[in-house]
């Protein structure tokens, strides 16, 4: 392989040539492109602007209703007070509804459109014919998404102070803890995403086999312990588990041992950065190949 | 402008591209024509910094693509075989995004893509869905794209594949405009006509290597006779008949649904079957075309 | 005999009694082709879509139960939670199962396979079409039920022979919801469109009495929420499967049945006006 770079003085010597303009032109690209991509991303997203909001809004306000105001009836009848901690039902499960609905949006978001991107309507290779780098593509869907997710989780947030779901004064740090739990699960699967050729229902499976499961066990309805012992790992290799015990301590000061806290923002941050690395990598293979 | 010696692309052990060598000038139109799977495409991609070569050297624009892929890039047009127009965006809204990747500002984008909108003919669909747009109208949507940025080069790969007639000829014009405007046109097909109405100098490519260089016309003096005679004689027949023909022209080529006869007067080789006797279904005498050139090289017609 | 080859039977069309312009009596070809399909492609998903309740079911039932205990249904029994959100869980299956084969799959055929223009080209009337794709959807929404009914059973949460009754409920509730889901669905144009399908049902899944009573709702609530259909098969099926069964239950099937001949006329007349006339 012959990847001998042009030689400093050789470049120099261009100056005004094409390969000089061409240098220049690849300053801008180079230094910005995550942004350009996300710019786009955005823009596509607008066009979905209305089921976004609708989504936005509806889903907090129907969970926070259905479950924190009428399950809640029946689980606070019977224990006084909810979830086997000191709080009621609304206080416990409001911070485990923000953190799946985060988690919902990131399995959307990172699914089905990225197999678009590669696949069905390959704008990706449209992006890396320009002067797009995969790395750059792959980092600009990923903001976009966090945009999305950041002002989803805001808005769940204010409809919790709505239903006077957050006692805590750090409560507002649950909408970070909710984009980490989205983003942890999120990038993994975009990782799983770049790389599949064909899509077989996979995301189908993921979503019955992974999501949901993980949506119902993860300590969201109800604490962990009150599965069996060998049914516990799904908790903690769950993001959504870290994600919403984090959740409680800052919502509620629910008590755990600060090791603990520390486990769960060590864990999802780690997700995110192996899963954001991974898909680059494996984008740029799939680009380049 | 683009300077490629012994380039080879290897997918495990197959070589895509296999040792190939070119050169092409500014302001140049150059072609590659070959069948599907001869290896036009990876070279295409390989030019357009977007795959990495396994050996040989490349040159664009005098920087190398694996170092410089964003750079070329810059400088590229590019039209892929398959539009990867962006459905979930107007028409419009494709030119300004696809504008942004090459760092260009919304001041200068704007009026750029009212005028490449104009350009394409599409000024009235600017506002339409992808998907309501014609096979021709995306491709012309996906030229004006890749003109966003005032490419040095602009890369085809098969222009007007899957387009009707009139639609291919709207397309071949608006190329002729950009050459000579001056830009640089490297494309790929495997349209004899597309290669002899928009291409100056091209290679004829099958398995990975070159067979052939030149211009179209070059080509055709030097693999084909000035005329082919072709005769059809019903499909059980056409073998029987060809031994029958030996001699009768320089070179007798016997394909499935027909004969062709070459010869540099066609007319009198019809002549001298009418002689024999040998009364074919249907005959027609025409100019030697590029599909010649390739089923003399490669034994093979372009088109299976 | 000289030919080897048997004269292709002469193609015999139906004309029945109803709707003879609409209908070659052939729904049954329909049915035939979207099994093959599923066979050959997907049969797995559909499988794996059965599990989607038992999850609920044990997380919800079972889980989330251990705090709630019992609870009080009108009439004054007491029903273990797991018990009274069960047979909830399996009228929202059919719900579900009916919808998405009559709504995203067909809003694929229609729009993207073209799979009822070639179908509408042979004697095949629109209402062979629609009868077709909603028998299909009822079928598979029947294996999911018996398969929930299984589990439902082992678990001990069927409190009465009259569970059996079940059954026949859920390819009523599954019926009602795919042919209205399919009249609905030719009206759709695009993926944004198909999203408010999502949107009229999460907000039913939740709150038609599936995991806690009516009763927990302002009276205005409690009304809107009567006049959904969800909640007239939570209902049904809750009435069977625990055995607490009443004259007011037909009205619940009485919902149901107008429900089917409404949304059967709309799908018939869609159907007919966007590909025959």
């Amino acid at each position: 392989m012959t990847t001998t770079p042009l030689p400093e003085e050789r470049i120099a010597r261009l100056e005004g040539s094409p390969a000089d303009k061409a240098i220049q032109g690849g300053v801008k690209p180079r230094r910005y492109g995550s942004l350009y991509v996300a710019e786009t991303r955005l823009r596509v997203m607008r066009s979905y602007l209305q089921t976004m909001v609708a989504t936005g809004v509806g889903t907090p306000l129907i969970y926070l209703y259905a479950l924190g105001v009428g399950l809640a009836t029946l689980v606070d009848a019977n224990l006084g007070s909810g979830g086997g901690s000191q709080v009621s039902y609304l206080i416990f499960v409001a911070p485990a509804l923000l953190c799946s609905a985060a988690m919902t949006t990131a399995t959307e978001e990172f699914s089905y459109p990225i197999m678009l991107g590669f696949k069905w309507n390959p704008t990706f290779f449209a992006m890396n014919a320009a002067p797009m780098r995969g790395g750059q593509i792959i980092n600009g869907v990923t903001f976009a998404v966090i945009v999305r997710l950041v002002a989803q989780s805001i808005v769940y947030y204010l409809f919790m102070l709505l239903f006077g779901a957050i006692p805590g004064p750090y409560g507002w740090l649950i909408i970070v803890v909710g984009v980490l739990t989205g983003m942890a699960l999120g990038t993994m699967l975009m990782a799983y995403a770049v790389r599949l050729e064909e899509d077989k229902g996979q995301f189908n499976y993921i979503m019955r086999f992974g999501v949901i499961p993980l949506t119902l066990f993860s300590g969201t309805f109800f604490p962990l312990s009150v599965l069996p012992v060998w049914l516990h790992w799904i908790g903690w290799i769950s993001p959504l588990w870290h994600g919403t015990e984090l959740s409680r301590v800052l919502s509620y000061g629910y008590d755990e041992p600060v090791w603990l806290s520390i486990v769960h923002v060590t864990y999802l941050v780690l997700l995110i950065v192996v899963g954001w690395i991974l898909a680059r990598r494996l984008a740029v293979k799939r680009l380049n190949k | 402008m683009i300077s490629a010696t012994n380039l080879t692309k290897k997918y495990k052990d197959f070589a895509a591209v296999d040792g190939i060598s070119f050169e092409i000038a500014p302001g140049e139109s150059f072609g590659f024509l070959g069948p599907n799977g001869a290896g036009k495409s990876t070279t295409m991609r390989m030019i357009g910094a977007v795959s990495t070569r396994t050996s040989g050297d490349l040159s664009v624009i005098g920087l190398d693509p694996n170092e410089y892929g964003p750079e070329i890039r810059s400088q590229l047009g590019v039209v892929p075989q398959e539009d990867n127009l962006d459905s979930e965006l107007r028409v419009r809204d494709n030119l300004i995004v696809y504008g942004r990747y090459f760092g260009l500002p919304h001041s200068y984008l704007g009026p750029k893509a009212d005028e490449l909108l104009a350009f394409a003919q599409l000024t009235e669909k600017a506002k339409s869905r992808i998907d309501d747009l014609s096979g021709g109208m995306k491709r012309r949507l996906t030229i004006a794209r890749a003109l966003i940025n005032n490419p040095r080069i602009m890369m085809l790969d098969e222009p007007t594949t899957g387009l009707d007639p009139q639609a291919r000829h709207i397309l071949w014009d608006r190329l002729f405009r950009l050459k000579e405007q001056g830009t640089t046109l490297v494309l790929t097909t495997h349209y004899m006509d597309e290669a002899e109405q928009l291409c100056d100098r091209l290679v004829v490519i099958d398995k990975g290597a070159i067979m052939a260089e030149g211009s179209p016309s070059a080509l055709i003096r030097q693999y084909s006779t000035r005329e082919v005679l072709e005769l059809r004689f019903g499909s059980n027949r056409n073998a029987d008949v060809a031994t029958q023909l030996e001699g009768l022209a320089e070179r007798i080529e016997v394909l499935p649904d027909r004969i062709l006869a070459y010869s540099d007067n066609g007319d009198a080789a019809m002549q001298r079957v009418i002689e024999l006797g040998l009364n074919p279904l249907t005959s027609l005498v025409r100019r030697s075309s590029l599909e010649d050139v390739f089923l003399r090289l490669t034994g093979r017609s372009l088109i299976e | 005999m000289t030919s080897t080859i048997d004269a292709p039977p002469t193609p015999h069309v139906n004309r029945p009694f109803l709707l003879p312009s609409l209908y070659a009596g052939n729904a049954r070809s329909v049915m035939e082709r979207g099994i093959l399909s599923t066979a050959k492609t997907n049969w797995l998903i559909v499988v794996s879509g059965f599990f989607e309740p038992v999850f609920y079911l044990l997380a919800m039932g079972i889980g989330l139960g251990s705090y709630i205990g019992a609870i009080q249904v009108p009439g004054g029994h007491t029903v273990p939670y797991a018990a009274y959100i069960a047979p909830a869980l399996l009228a929202v299956a059919a719900m579900n199962g009916a919808v998405f084969d009559s709504t995203w799959n067909v809003f694929f055929k229609m729009n993207f396979g073209k799979l009822y223009d070639g179908m509408l080209a042979t004697p095949l009337g629109p209402f062979d079409v629609a009868l077709g794709e909603i028998l299909l959807a009822l079928a598979r929404g029947f294996v999911y039920a018996c398969g929930f009914m299984i589990v439902m059973q082992v678990l001990g949460l069927n409190l009465s022979w009259t569970a059996i009754l079940a059954l026949p409920s859920v390819l009523l509730i599954a019926f009602a919801f795919a042919s209205f889901g399919m009249g609905i669905t030719s009206y759709m144009k695009t993926f944004q469109h198909m999203d408010w399908i999502n949107f009229i049902m999460l907000p039913m899944f939740l709150l038609s009495a599936t995991f806690y009573p009516l009763t927990v709702y302002p009276e205005w609530m409690q009304v809107a929420i009567q006049a959904m259909p969800l909640w007239h098969g939570v209902e049904l099926v809750r009435g069977f499967t625990t055995g607490l069964v009443t004259s007011a239950m037909l009205w619940h099937v009485l919902y149901f049945v107008v429900m089917i001949l409404v949304g059967m006329t709309l799908t018939t007349r869609r159907l007919k006006s966007l590909f025959l006339d």
